[in-house]
């Protein structure tokens, strides 16, 4: 155990950061140019934190790590509690990691309200990190619904010209969806009198609330991955926000959907998830093929790549839902992976975009031509996104494919045809922006990366080759978390199975029998070994 | 005769915990002597001594007697607990706040009348009895004391027509809703034999099926929540809102809902303990019409004072969640609610008062364009207040509501519960609507320079209020159940 409070630290830094730029007085370049110094510096200096975070954590461990844990609501049975494990360990870097990317990204391109825009970065970082690193509920559900005041303001303020309707349809949206899973939440915290998450995790719920509370975890985990049919606000909010907004809500915002369902729906309510697979399974194929379909005929190229990813968060349902090691951890990296990729594709259309100001796809042509470098980063995203092996997306899509191909031989095949149609989409849009016949004069005039641009698009790629070629460093440190959740899920399936047939009646009283005996010595052995290392 | 033997108990004792009452009302007394006798050049004197008043009265309560436990007093009219002693607490604040609204207004406004404090503190008293009332009597007396201060106060700008209409709106609508009241208390007065709350309470407990005292119930909780403007008593709110001078608006928005609803707690677990199911048939429909009203009809709101009307409609509806399951957590939650909404509400109030084009005091929402770039101390502090009224955490609006809810579904309430958090949903919108025409529309024209202290001091430390109580909460949560539980003994 690390008595250093890191994860603290990497949460309220960027919120501190935020607070010195308010401070920040006076108009003018100078200023503009030391606010984004601070802003940079703080974002960097989380990322490095994250950094030594991920080379201290102990691979073999299945629990969680760096944990602090303070009193906050007395009484009320709410704590201050963090910890991170092999599921949430990743999310957490990845926020970190593009963060600052983002910072650097808007750097020329957005002029007007620099500071608010920096401020309101740096909240949503504050809260990204925090919903991954919370282990009490209310804490998670804070910084959960706390990532939409920034990014409303990011939408409305600095979006494109329907951002105003992008900005409300994201909010009004998502909170529809949360404000059901808090009620679920308080009827979990009522009925177990903590909001403890591994307290909940080991608490026994009656089938029929189970079924309840999923439905409304559902609400709030399926608008924010999104799932088909809920998904309509995503190509809005990613076409209205600007470039560096698109990178946030594909790259993490997206992930806390999938994040939320490995942390309370699997293993606090199992019989539900038993229960609901199969029409998990059915929406995610939907998603899948549906949604492919609909970016092969997209004119806008921000919004292909939004419904590409409703595509890919489909395999993530898909695989969480197989609930074998296999789909669990394919979708534990697909997330991982699309966070990198999509973020970079957004980038590099905010690159183009930047230039000629249009995100129509006809108005580019043969920019292989005139924008050699640029030309090469866009086809190496472009076959990670299909999924071509040795780049990160091929590791995710087929471990979800072959979890789900032991669950169900038709899903995974109509899944898979879902990769064609990526293949599809994704090769006309490289064809018609890098290659193609010149269309345009503007479009050939158009200068290729610049230093910086070159510069936070390198880390991007060489992490999709990475994770492509040498996907165990994650999938080793995720694997522990991943196979201790599913061995509860399955052992809790497997005792609820008896208990219904020993004693029925027993269920139809609401009692809930919490395992902490079951749990703590488990924990308490695993904190101690962890001070060892 | 017992009555009377009572009365010759009085003493230093049994009076000393009305000390804050006692000062504010002989205070209020004196200084309107001076104004009729000094005329228009008192008003910052008096303006400044009723500060004073609020802020010593505040002391006295606050450090004066400290005991929980109920003692009744003044012949059994009035109790005071812990209960009561939280709740003025509020008040006061409360008072402070709006006074401090008042201080600008009335210099730049043509309103420079020296009864406008007065009123101001007259109403107060009401209202710190209205908490401490032990006694139907002295319910209805608290009450009308405090409401004919404020049906006074609504018409105050008598030369404009909407000032006029919603005094007189609400003079007539309270009238009705007095009277509302005063049948209900015959009722039990017949039914029982008794006007005292604990021997009322005694009575309805060993009644089989109360059925005259139970219509009378009804009455008086109709009359009290006309007076939160619960739905379907709600109507006058929007009007009285709109035609009152704003800072007068800012009161009725801030301290009489909190008293009224003290009131409401006391009947709920005082006399009305033993029909608890009764009360809460009443409630659920009250709250879950309020919550759905507010949140729907706040939506078509052009005129930001009726916007805030319809949004107390809501909150209202809420506080109301937190009475259904008649335990003492709930009642905790809901005082914590009421004490966190009037912060919020005053703090917007604050903002709203600075706003001024070309000295015009700006009222529609589409004038607030803007304001994000010419004074984003404002405009972000109104950000962070609507936020957090529509319960966006990491602010203070989400914990109270958060608590309410929890109360709700703790007692079984989860078709209400749900219904509160959609409607919530929707009530975000229109809030949501103020903060986009303040960030992202394009700026119509200059605003005017706010130069007001007071209005600064109330706006920033709203602010301030909601952020730091999500990192130390844990002073007013105790006190708020340590107010709730001192009910329930």
């Amino acid at each position: 155990m690390n008595e250093f409070p890191i994860l603290s630290l990497m949460t309220f830094l960027p919120l501190v950061g935020a607070a010195l730029l308010l401070l920040l007085r006076g108009e003018g370049e100078a200023v503009q140019f030391r606010a984004k110094m601070l802003a940079l510096l703080m974002s960097g200096l989380t990322f490095i934190l994250s950094v030594v975070m991920l080379l201290n954590f102990d691979p073999a461990e299945a629990d969680f790590q760096f944990v602090e844990k303070r009193i906050w609501f007395e009484n009320i049975g709410i704590s201050y509690h963090m910890g991170v494990d092999g599921i949430s360990l990743f999310f957490v870097v990845l926020s970190a990691f593009l963060t600052p990317i983002c910072i650097l990204a808007s750097w020329k391109s957005v002029s007007k309200r620099i500071r608010e825009y920096l401020i309101s970065f740096l909240m949503l970082e504050t809260f990204m990190i925090g919903t991954f690193c919370a282990l009490d509920a209310i804490l998670f559900y804070l910084f959960f619904e706390g990532v939409l005041i920034p990014m409303f303001v990011i939408i409305g303020v600095w979006g494109g010209p329907r951002r105003v309707y992008s900005a409300f349809k994201f909010f009004l949206y998502t909170l529809l969806g949360s404000v059901l899973m808090l009620v679920a939440l308080l009827a979990m915290i009522v009925q177990t009198g903590t909001a403890d998450i591994p307290t909940l995790m080991g608490a026994d719920f009656p089938p029929h609330m189970q079924l309840w509370l999923w439905l409304a975890f559902f609400s709030s985990f399926a608008v924010k991955m999104p799932m088909w049919p809920v998904h309509t606000w995503l190509p809005d909010a990613h076409v209205e926000a600007p470039t560096a907004g698109s990178v946030i809500l594909a790259g993490v915002l997206l992930k806390m959907g999938g994040y939320g369902f490995l942390r309370f729906s699997l293993p606090m309510l199992p019989d539900a998830t038993a229960y609901f697979a199969p029409m998990v399974f059915g929406l995610s194929v939907v998603a899948i093929i549906y949604t492919s379909l609909v970016a092969l005929v997209q004119q806008d190229m921000k919004k292909m790549i939004a419904y590409s990813s409703v595509a890919h968060m489909g395999f993530v349902t898909l695989g969480i839902f197989t609930l074998n090691i296999q789909g669990v951890q394919g979708a534990v990296f697909q997330m991982i992976s699309h966070g990198v990729i999509s973020a970079a594709l957004f980038l590099a259309i905010g690159v183009v975009y930047d230039r000629l100001h249009t995100r129509d796809i006809n108005r580019y042509g043969n920019l292989s031509k005139n924008m050699p470098i640029y030309a090469t980063v866009f086809v190496i995203l472009m076959l990670g996104s299909v999924g071509l092996p040795g780049t990160s997306g091929f590791v995710g899509e087929f471990l979800a494919l072959l979890g789900a191909y032991k669950v169900d031989t038709i899903t995974a095949t109509f899944a898979a045809t879902g990769v064609v149609f990526g293949a599809a989409y994704m090769l006309l849009l490289t064809r018609k922006l890098v290659f193609g016949p010149k269309v345009n004069e503007d479009a050939a005039a158009m200068s290729d990366m610049t230093v910086v641009e070159k510069a936070y698009f390198l880390p991007l790629i060489l992490l999709v080759l990475w994770l492509g070629v040498a996907p165990s460093y994650v999938l080793d440190r995720t694997a522990p978390a991943i196979e201790s959740l599913l061995v509860q899920y399955h052992a809790k399936l497997a005792t609820e199975v008896e208990s219904n047939i020993a004693n029925v009646p027993e269920h139809s009283q609401e009692h809930v029998q919490i395992k902490e005996q079951d749990q703590m010595p488990l924990q308490d052995h695993a904190q101690e070994h962890g001070m060892g290392e | 005769m017992e009555w009377v033997n009572k009365m010759t108990a009085l003493n230093w004792v049994t009076i000393s915990p009305l000390m804050p009452e006692i000062f504010t009302a002989v205070a209020g007394l004196l200084l309107l002597l001076v104004g009729a006798l000094r005329g228009k050049s008192s008003v910052p004197f008096i303006l400044s001594a009723v500060l004073v008043t609020f802020f010593v009265a505040s002391c006295f309560l606050f450090f004066g007697y400290s005991d929980v436990r109920p003692l009744d007093t003044m012949g059994g009219m009035v109790v005071v607990d812990g209960f009561s002693k939280w709740m003025r607490l509020i008040i006061f604040d409360g008072l402070i706040v709006s006074t401090l609204l008042l201080v600008t207004w009335l210099k730049d406004s043509q309103m420079y009348k020296f009864e406008i404090p007065i009123l101001y503190l007259l109403s107060g008293v009401g209202m710190l009895f209205m908490v401490s009332a032990n006694n139907f009597l002295a319910l209805y007396v608290s009450l009308e004391l405090s409401s004919l201060s404020l049906y006074v106060l609504a018409a105050i700008n008598r030369d404009r027509l909407d000032s006029t209409e919603a005094g007189l709106k609400y003079f007539i609508l309270g009238a009705l809703s007095s009277g509302l009241l005063l049948f209900g208390i015959s009722l039990i007065y017949g039914f029982t034999g008794s006007l005292s709350f604990a021997e009322v309470g005694g009575i309805l407990s060993q009644m089989e099926m109360p059925a005259g005292a139970m219509v009378g119930m009804a009455f008086v909780l109709a009359g009290l929540i006309f007076k939160i403007s619960g739905v379907p008593f709600h109507m006058w709110t929007p009007d009285v809102y709109q035609g009152a001078p704003t800072p007068v608006t800012a009161l009725f928005a801030i301290v009489p809902k909190v008293a009224a609803f003290g009131l409401i707690i006391r009947l709920l677990t005082g006399p009305f303990l033993s029909l608890h199911e009764q009360a809460a048939q009443i409630l659920i429909f009250v709250s879950v019409a309020s919550m759905v009203v507010g949140a729907y009809a706040g939506l078509a709101q052009e005129n930001f004072k009726r916007l805030m009307a319809y949004s107390s409609i809501s909150n209202m509806g809420y506080a109301l969640l937190g009475l259904l399951s008649g335990q003492p957590e709930g009642v905790a939650a809901v005082i914590l609610y009421l004490m966190v909404y009037m912060v919020m509400v005053a703090g917007v109030f604050a903002v709203l008062m600075g706003l001024k084009r070309q000295g015009h005091a700006i009222e529609n929402i589409s004038d607030f364009a803007g304001l994000g770039k010419s004074s984003p101390l404002m405009a972000y502090s109104l950000v962070a207040l609507l936020f957090s009224m529509s319960g966006i955490p990491p602010l203070a609006g989400f914990f109270a509501k958060l608590f309410i809810f929890q109360a709700a579904v703790a007692g079984g309430f989860f078709t209400v519960a749900v219904i509160g958090v959609l409607a919530s949903v929707v009530a975000s919108y229109y809030y949501l609507r103020v903060i986009k025409v303040m960030l992202f529309d394009e700026p119509i024209g200059e605003f005017d320079h706010d130069c007001s202290y007071s209005r600064k001091v109330v706006m920033v430390g709203a602010v301030a209020f909601i952020i730091i109580f999500t990192f130390v909460p844990n002073y007013l949560l105790d006190q708020a159940q340590l107010a709730a539980s001192s009910l329930f003994q």
